[in-house]
């Protein structure tokens, strides 16, 4: 029995990021005592992604502290951790992973963790250097040297994009003192996410702190001798700059997966215990679509979210079901952005909603927004409330009357008890 | 060694931790099946109260800023994001009040 054990191929992990090494760690703290490899196609060890474009960029924090561990801690738990290697093809008949080079891996169980990847711009000029994106520490590490050298000569940034990652530079950019001109395609930033009202506060907050916002604007051509030197916008506005720094979203890695005959669409789509159609293959993070069931909801949603807490959390569930547990991934969801002095938590997921009540004013730096349909809370907002997140999850669900949840004489505490 | 008195028997709730500081040090005093736990209060990924956590099972605290899980009966990081431990102080009650041991 021992022999068969050993002779098993290996758990494999593809992807290194937080949803990759949150399922190693979890199957080897499940009690999992046979191989298990990473395979990462980053450099790095893994990493923290959400500082990237706060605490890193601003330079608040040292580059060492966004490493999840040290390199050793991975072998102390016995976990195979092979960096800088790309999957190139999974052959779910074989349960075989290719790399580049030409190595494949045999798996017993996988799981596919491959995150996502910015979406490019193919406009002319797009290609010049000094366009960055904002995904990888190298990323970062490239940006912030842009940074320092616009700050030395006084020069300017035209971030292209106001969704999360867009409105954290800009805002990054403007704390270290540079000028910042932010351009976005919808009628306010984070429209998607926030929705009109609640994006329309996010665009008052940046230009309340000086950035040249510049809505239902789109990028025409990069232009630049060498390098760019301008952005030229769809309405014909020629923005002279330093550098520029693109965020117009993510799509999932699932390129390399395209003939494993999984079912994609916009993601891996898994079931709610995190499994492929394929036997032994799982997903978790942001290349898996799963069904979300908001509390008390009836009927599941399909999404895909581009959450480091959802990739942390859905790995963890993934790993114990890849050692036969049948645990369901029922989260409520939660994201944080940090922007300015502006510290801003949202739980629960709405793609839709009938209204919004907002609890406490905007303009005092200090509020939680509800997005509500059919009378539940699908969804909170809560700007500078760090202390009432425990509270604002349980209300995920709840049918609570929209006055007092306005009123910011009630405690959440109770009403969060009374749902 | 130094025992101090942090608070009354009735302060702590099942689910419900509370926060005292103890020479200068935060720690969060939980209730769970009838027993007393303390564990350090600030998260060891990045500085947050554990008392402002979740209770995600008996003996389970989610730090509500980035989700890393503690064991409430020994400091211990249970997952991701946090790798060290929050550390524990013997805690108990004694005529109705609550004293935790810290050194000094």
């Amino acid at each position: 029995m021992a022999e068969a054990q050993a002779s098993r191929p290996p758990v494999v992990v593809v992807g290194g990021g937080i949803a990759g090494a949150s399922a190693a760690e979890t199957l080897r703290r499940e009690g999992f005592d046979g191989r298990i490899v990473v395979v990462g196609d980053e450099r790095a060890l893994p990493y923290e992604r959400p500082p990237l474009s706060k605490e890193f960029l601003l330079g608040a924090i040292p580059e060492a502290k966004v490493f999840l561990r040290a390199a050793e801690e991975y072998g102390a738990q016995d976990i195979e951790l092979r960096t800088g290697t790309r999957a190139t093809r999974l052959d779910v008949a074989q349960r075989r992973v290719e790399l580049a080079g030409g190595e494949s891996i045999a798996y017993d169980r996988l799981l596919l963790a491959t995150g996502s990847e910015p979406v490019r711009l193919h406009v002319p000029g797009a290609d010049l250097p000094g366009i960055r994106y904002l995904r990888t520490l190298d990323d970062a590490r490239a940006l912030a040297a842009e940074i320092a050298s616009a700050r030395a000569s006084g020069g300017r940034v035209v971030v292209v994009g106001a969704g999360f990652i867009g409105a954290e530079v800009a805002a990054d950019c403007r704390m270290l003192g540079l000028d910042v001109t932010l351009i976005e395609a919808l009628p306010v930033p984070m429209l998607r996410a926030l929705g009109a009202e609640m994006g329309g506060v996010f665009a008052e907050l940046h230009r309340a702190h000086g950035v040249d916002l510049r809505l239902g604007e789109g990028v025409a051509a990069f232009r630049g001798a060498g390098r760019v030197e301008e952005v030229v916008t769809t309405s014909g506005a020629r923005l002279g700059c330093a550098f520029a720094v693109v965020g117009v979203g993510v799509r999932p890695a699932t390129e390399w997966l395209r003939d494993a005959g999984l079912t994609l669409e916009n993601g891996v789509v898994v079931d709610c215990f995190c499994a492929t159609t394929a036997p032994g293959v799982f997903a978790a993070g942001d290349v898996a679509r799963w069904p979300y069931m908001m509390a008390d909801a009836t009927e599941p949603e399909m999404v895909r979210l581009e959450h480091w807490d959802n990739a942390l959390r859905q790995a963890e569930v993934a790993a114990r079901n890849m050692l036969g547990q049948q645990t369901p991934f029922a989260p409520t969801p939660y994201f944080w952005s940090d922007q300015y002095d502006w510290k801003a938590q949202y739980v629960g997921y709405a793609r839709t909603w009938e209204r919004v009540v907002v609890r406490g004013r905007p303009e005092d730096g200090a509020f939680i927004a509800f997005y509500l349909t059919g009378g539940r809370i699908c969804a909170a907002l809560a700007v500078n409330h760090v202390r009432e997140l425990v509270p604002l999850k349980k209300l995920i669900g709840a049918a609570l009357d929209p006055a007092r949840l306005a009123d910011a004489g009630e405690d959440l505490r109770g009403l969060s008890r009374q749902r | 060694m130094a025992v101090v008195t942090v608070g009354n028997e009735d302060d702590v709730q099942e689910g419900q931790p509370f926060r005292v500081e103890v020479e200068g040090t935060p720690i969060a005093i939980f209730l769970a099946q009838g027993e007393l736990y303390a564990i350090g209060d600030t998260c060891t990924h990045e500085e947050f109260s554990l008392a402002d956590g979740e209770m995600v099972d008996d003996y389970t605290v989610e730090c509500a800023l980035h989700g890393a899980r503690f064991d409430i009966r020994t400091g211990r990081a249970l997952s991701l994001p946090a790798t060290g431990t929050a550390g524990s102080y013997p805690v108990w009650v004694e005529d109705g009040v609550i004293k935790v041991e810290v050194e000094e």
